[in-house]
Order: structure tokens, then sequence, then C-alpha cells
């Protein structure tokens, strides 16, 4: 697979650039979040997303053809059968051939969005041999992040008043920043186990082709795979309450052994034993 | 072509004892007169949701709270969302089923049919009088026990957690269920029972047959939603858990439980403003419609399909992949009988003798706005595209293309076919017009912005967003704005100006090509139609 390769070298050589530019888990750049004037999805950060892009694209070239050619059809017979210039009408109420058309050549339309359509469903929907779990908790109103495979301790996410931004994380836009992110490494099948404590919320990061409602007493799997490293937001998605609008959702990409750091960290903090590294406990890790 | 043997001399008959005032409003049981009483109140409740929006869009025209803040300055989510809440349930409930099935419905399918009343005249008089009650609690809910923040959709657990308010919205719902199923239990009787001699069903005109579909798929969902908020109101009064898991529960019983009514009720919205364009567009066009029977049975296909499709509203909340496929499946074959349609009506168009007159050009734009809509939906049928769309502003674009601007655009194409029919006095042309190029222009430019604000991820039921979103949200608001002055000018202008000014018309104002039987009757009919009943010759066209 030589189109593979060349990718796996170009993310390498990203990866490595971000390892230069990146000097912590901190001050990360900012990857994911939206700009003005968007008119369309942000870029994709994870392979779903880049079939969602893809299907989207066929499907937006199909929906603005429809949409054209039934605004041109009735421009024209505005147009053309005008009572200024068709004073008389006619009796045609039926034709066989035209209606079967208009029955068949739609139902060709949709099996071609079908057939990718499916494929993405279950190419979306669960992990293959994930590297490790991310449990999320939506609280009313901020994301808990539990690491089962890193010790189990867990991170609560909440979002930095306006003053607390502008003191600790001034370059994060206002109403995305939090005060934890929740930290994963790049380019590793990720698996997300989500579920809610008190009411539903919705988990969801911009270019991630991910949105999982979390219940009370469900949980919901997905996956993804971020590409890139870097900081990623998202925002609830699905009314909670008060809070709705103010529980975002900050991931934070980091190379391996950044992440390692951090876990080690969070472990420390949380007093936890020391465990084997992550790096040393995942296989293969760069799918 | 149909005829109406003595339709208009009930004026000559002084033995009805025709009630007047308060006798003739409340103890109603005239269809034409509760088909009023049901604009009404269906114009009143849009004026109410419509403030609502507006005051939306005035909040989320620039980032930051500017209006829905606490006293002490901090933002007031859920005031927020208790706007949200009222103006959707509103718009549903009150506005465009009461406005579509219940005025329209109630005024024109007896009309249409050759018959002269409902088939349960008191049963219609409750069927209103259950609305105006229902309209109050709701109203209520919003003040109540903090108010009920929850959505339209009053998705548990955080149903379980409002206020008092939020039994007020199950018994709102209740009545303007009860409400709907009388009416639907009436137009089924009516429509079966009571068409005039020769008046087969596969004769019946367009509109009867999409209140027919409509009130099958009313008899049909609203008991499941009675039920599901049923079962709500004793989760939160009476220690049940049958959306509570610590007991046992489960909250996605309850989402499946409301859309079996939620998507049928979508479709229970936008059918009668279908049957109202296909009239329309033939009367316009001087020819009958294209494809009657496709028409017809496109609508029954529609109803019976859009009640297996309802996990569509619920991709992202965990479902089997193999039920979500279905689900997807199932939902893009609803865009087939829709495609009929709208191809039928430029078919019916296609060697026409074209007037553009008021209704028609809300038709016309009705077919463009809804094909818009329509296309989008087909969009987030896709299960795997849903997840990236789900809950954002692509959703809410999509469904007021359907809706604000598909079944809307349907109810004024109606409003101004038949103003002249109801109250005999017809509006002035140039206001029409202003009216739809002015709503024309606001809607687009407050809803298709959406559909970039959607694909950037932005949700729904926010009252503020990141400062990127900033400029489409400028526009929406602006076009929601010019859309609200667009609504009173038309109440003002239009409504009240008709009615007090407008030129007097007659039994047929809109010449050859209105070939139904409301046009063999006066301007405004008489208190009694069809005293002696019409009879529809075999050779008729629909």
């Amino acid at each position: 697979m030589f189109g593979k390769r060349v990718w796996g070298v170009l993310g390498f050589l990203s990866l490595a650039v971000c390892f230069g530019l990146a000097t912590g888990a901190h001050a990360q750049t900012i990857v994911g979040q939206p700009h003005d004037w968007q008119i369309g999805f942000p870029p994709s950060y994870t392979p779903v997303m880049e079939k969602v892009a893809w299907l989207h694209n066929l499907l937006l070239v199909i929906i603005t053809l429809i949409s054209v050619f039934v605004l041109v059809l009735l421009l024209y017979v505005i147009w053309r059968f005008h009572a200024s210039r068709n004073p008389v009408p006619t009796k045609v109420t039926h034709n066989t051939v035209l209606e079967i058309a208009w029955t068949i050549i739609p139902i060709l339309i949709l099996v071609v969005i079908a057939i990718p359509s499916f494929r993405l469903l279950y190419y979306g929907d669960k992990a293959q041999d994930a590297a490790m779990t991310v449990k999320i908790t939506g609280h009313q109103w901020y994301w808990q992040y539990e690491y089962p495979d890193q010790g189990n301790f867990s991170v609560d996410s909440r979002i930095l008043t306006e003053a607390d931004r502008a003191k600790l994380k001034p370059n994060e836009p206002r109403q995305l920043a939090v005060d934890e992110d929740m930290v994963i490494p790049v380019n590793t099948t990720i698996r997300i186990i989500g579920t809610g404590a008190d009411s539903m919320h919705g988990w969801t990061v911009w270019g991630f082709g991910i949105k999982k409602t979390v219940i009370p007493g469900r949980l919901n799997e997905g996956w993804i795979n971020v590409e890139k490293v870097g900081l990623y937001y998202g925002q609830c998605s699905q009314i909670c309450g008060n809070g709705h609008a103010y529980m975002p959702i900050a991931v934070n990409v980091v190379s391996k052994a950044d992440f390692d750091k951090w876990v080690e960290a969070k472990k420390k903090a949380a007093g936890l034993l020391p465990a084997t590294t992550f790096a040393a406990n995942t296989t293969p890790a760069n799918r | 072509m149909a005829t109406a043997h003595g339709a208009s001399h009930s004026h000559d008959h002084h033995d009805h004892h025709t009630p007047t005032g308060f006798r003739r409003w409340v103890y109603s049981t005239n269809h034409k007169d509760i088909g009023t009483l049901y604009l009404i109140f269906a114009i009143v409740a849009a004026l109410v949701g419509a403030t609502f929006s507006v005051v939306m869009r005035a909040e989320l025209m620039h980032p930051g709270v500017q209006f829905f803040n606490n006293p002490d300055g901090t933002p007031n989510g859920h005031l927020w969302n208790t706007i949200v809440t009222a103006h959707g349930l509103t718009m549903v409930f009150f506005v465009v089923m009461p406005a579509l099935i219940g005025g329209f419905g109630n005024w024109f399918v007896p009309l249409m049919i050759g018959a002269p009343d409902m088939a349960f005249p008191r049963m219609n008089n409750i069927s209103f009088w259950l609305l105006p009650p229902a309209f109050i609690l709701l109203l209520l809910s919003a003040v109540i026990g903090g108010g009920v923040g929850t959505g339209w959709t009053i998705y548990p657990p955080l149903t379980i957690q409002q206020g008092a308010g939020m039994d007020l919205v199950i018994f709102s719902l209740h009545l303007a269920g009860a409400s709907s199923i009388l009416g639907a239990i009436n137009f089924i009787t009516t429509i079966f029972n009571m068409r005039a001699p020769g008046m087969t069903l596969h004769r019946m005109p367009l509109f009867a047959w999409s209140i027919l579909v409509t009130a099958f798929l009313l008899l049909l969902a609203l008991p499941v939603l009675a039920g599901a908020i049923t079962m709500l109101l004793t989760d939160r009064n009476f220690g049940t858990h049958f959306f509570d898991p610590a007991g046992g529960g489960d909250p996605t019983l309850f989402l499946h439980l409301f859309w079996f009514f939620g998507h049928p009720e979508v479709y229970i919205m936008i059918l009668p403003a279908f049957g109202i364009v296909s009239h329309i567009i033939s009367t316009f066009s001087k020819k009958p419609i294209f494809g009657y029977l496709g028409m017809a049975y496109a609508m029954v296909a529609i109803g019976v399909v859009g009640f297996v499709v309802w996990a569509h509203h619920m991709f992202t909340v965990g479902m089997d992949v193999d039920t979500r496929a279905y689900f997807v499946a199932a939902t893009m074959v609803i865009a087939v009988p829709t495609g009929v349609k709208i191809f039928s009506w430029i078919a019916t168009m296609w060697g026409g003798s074209i007037r553009l007159t008021v209704p028609m050009v809300w038709a016309i734009g009705f077919i463009f706005l809804f094909t818009v809509g329509g296309v989008t939906g087909v969009v987030l049928a896709n299960a795997g595209v849903d997840y990236a769309m789900h809950n954002t502003y692509y959703v809410i674009a999509h469904f007021h293309y359907v809706l604000s601007l598909g079944a809307v655009f349907g109810m004024f194409a109606g409003f101004y076919y038949w103003f002249g029919k109801m109250c005999g006095r017809q509006y002035p042309d140039w206001a029409g017009h202003l009216h739809f190029w002015l709503t024309f222009i606001g809607v687009n430019l407050t809803f298709f912005p959406m559909h970039f604000l959607g694909l950037a991820g932005m949700p729904r039921h926010y009252v503020d967003y990141p400062d990127a979103m900033a400029h489409w949200n400028l526009v929406a608001s602006i076009g929601s704005f010019i859309s609200f002055g667009a609504t009173i000018f038309w109440l003002v202008f239009v409504v009240f100006g008709t009615m007090f000014f407008g030129r007097k018309v007659g039994a047929n104002y809109w010449g050859e090509g209105a070939t139904t039987l409301e046009w063999t009757v006066d301007s405004p009919p008489p208190f009694h139609t069809f005293e002696e009943l019409p009879h529809i010759s075999p050779t008729a066209h629909h």
C-alpha cells in the first residue's frame, strides 16, 4: 500500500514538526475551532470524519443539482407557460413514462447515496483493536473523563470563567476554554464510552465525526483516532438544563511521550501507583 | 365540471334562526364558524410564537448574553431553554396544526366533498374549545415552577428534574392531543360517509385527501404521545420508573415513544399544505392536477412510511448499528413519494396557462423551499453524516425549511387562495405580493445561514456561542426581523385592511381554473351550505 506509506511518512513528518513546536501539554496550538464566515465542515481530523466529509461532499453536489434542477424547471414553466404566452392550456394530465421515470431515477440516486452511507455507518460504529479507552461522563454541567487503562484516574473538565480564561489561557477562545482538557495520544485508536450522570448530554468534537448522546443508565460506544497534535473543541449537543451552553469539550491531542508524562502527573496527583507506560502497553501504536 | 344545485339558495331560508354573538361562536356547531375560530386562534398563537423567536434572534444577534441574564449578571440558560420550548410547542401544537387542519380543514373539507357540515358538529365544537385551555396551560408552564426548559421534545431525565410547570406542559399536550384525536375522528367519519353523491374517493379533491391521511396519522400517533407523557407524569409525581434507570427504566424508551408520535407529527404538519398547494397550482395553471392518483397515493405512502422511520431522530443515542442501517434506508425511501409530488406539481404547470396571482407565488415559493428543506433531509438521513450534524443548526435549518418555509408558506398560500371565499372581500394584489417578497427574503436570510452554522458545529438550544460564529448569526437575526415585520404588515394591511376595506367578490373570483365545490357557493358561503346535495358527474375533474 504505497498511498498508506506516503501518508504515514507525511504523518511522521508533521508529528516531528509538532514535536518541535509544542512545548508541552499546556501550550498547544489550537487546531479544531470554528472560523469567521465558515460555510462548511471543519477539516477532517479523524479517519471517520474524512469519510463523513467525502460523503457529505457527494451529497452536497447531488442536493445542489436537484435544487437547481427544480428551480430551473419552475422558472422555465413560469416563463414558457405564462398566461400571456400560452393562453390555452393543454389537457394532458398523465404521462406514464414520465411518472415511472421520476419514481425510478430518485430510487437510483438514493442507491448511489446508500452504498457509501452504509459503509460509513459500519466503519464509524465500533473501534477495531482500540489501544485504550476513555470513559466520558456528562454531568450538569461539566465533563468527566476517566482513563481505565491508565490506572483509572479521572479528570473533571469545566468551562473557564472569562476572568480565569484571560488569566490562564488567553489564547483560547471564549465559550470553549476549559480548566482541564481531555488529553489523548495522537495517532491512536481510542474507544470512547459515554454515559450521563444526571441528564442526557451530547459529546462531540468538531471535525472528529463523532457525536454520542450520553444517557443515564446506558453506555454509548464510539471511537476516534486523531491524526494531528493540537487542541480541538466541541460543545455539549443535547439540551441538559441551565448550563447546557457552558460545558464545552476540549481535547488536547499530544504525542505519546507527552501523554505518558501527563498520565504520570495525573496518577501522582490521584495518589495512584506508577504503572507500565502507555507506549509499552499498547501495540500496534500507529493505526 | 362539478355542480352544486341550490347551494346558494339558503339565504332565502329564514327558518334556521342563525345564532349571533356569544351563542354563535361559543356554542358553535357550524364547520365554517369553527374553522374561523381555529384560524383566529392560530393567528394569535402565531404572534406569541413569533415573538418568542424574535426575542431569541435578538439574543443571538451578537455573541455574549445580552438579555437572558440573572440579576447578578450570570447567564440564565434555563430561561433561554424555557423560551425555546415555548416557541417550539406553540408553533407545532397551536399554530400549524390548528391553522391547517382545524382552520382550513374545517372550512373546506365539507365544502369540497359537498357535505352540509362535519359528521359530529358538537364534537367539532369541543375539539376547538379544548385548545384555548391547552394553550393557556402551556403559557402558564413558562412562568410556574421556574418554567420548563427542555426543548419541545421533552426528553427525560431533564423533564423529570423540572418544576411544576412541566406537569402543566403534560396536561397541555393531553388536551391538545385529545382535541386533535377528536378532530381526526370527525374528519375520517365525514370524509368516508358524507361525500356528495357521485364523489368517489378517487374523485375527491386532493386537499380532502391530504386531510384524510393527516387524520389517520393523528389518530394513530397522538395516543402514543399521550401514553408517553402520562408515563412521564407518573414518573414525576407517583414514583414510577418508566424512564428512570435507577428503577430499571430507560430514558431511550421515551425517545422511541416520543418519536413514534413525533415523526408522523411532522407529516401531519406538512401534508395539508401539500393539499392546498395542489389546488392552487391546478387553479392558476388552468389545468387539472397532473397524475391525480399518484399524488393521492404519494400522500398515503408518505403517511405509511412516516410511521416506520422514527428512530432517525435518535441516531446518536447508541442504537444497534443494524437498527440504524434500517432507519437510514427507510428514511431515504420517503424521498421517492415526495419527489413524485414535486415533479407532479411542476408537470401540472407544464403546458398550463399560468397566472402569477398572490396564492400562486406562495405556492411556487413553497415548492422550491420545500425542495431545499427536503434535500437537506436526505443528507441528515445518512446516519454516518448525521453524527456531524445531529442537534446542530443544520437540523434547525432543515426543519425550518420544511415547516417555517414549507408549512407556513402553505398556510399563507391557502389564506390568499381562500380569504375572499371566507370573508367575501379580496385583498389588494400589491399587498399580497409585497408580503410574499418580504417573507421570502426574510426567512431565507434567517434560515439559510443556519446550514453554515450547523456545519461549523453550532449546537441547538444555546444562549451563547463562540465569537467565530457571530456573523452568520447576525445575518440570521436580521432576516428574522424582516420576516416578523412582514407578518405584522400582513396582519394589519392584508387581514384587517381586507376585512374592512377589501373589494367584494362573487362565488368564483378565480375564474375557470377553480373547479372544486367551494367555488360554487357564495363568498362568504351562507351559514348552511348544500341543503340540497350537489351531484358529481362521472367525468368530473379532480
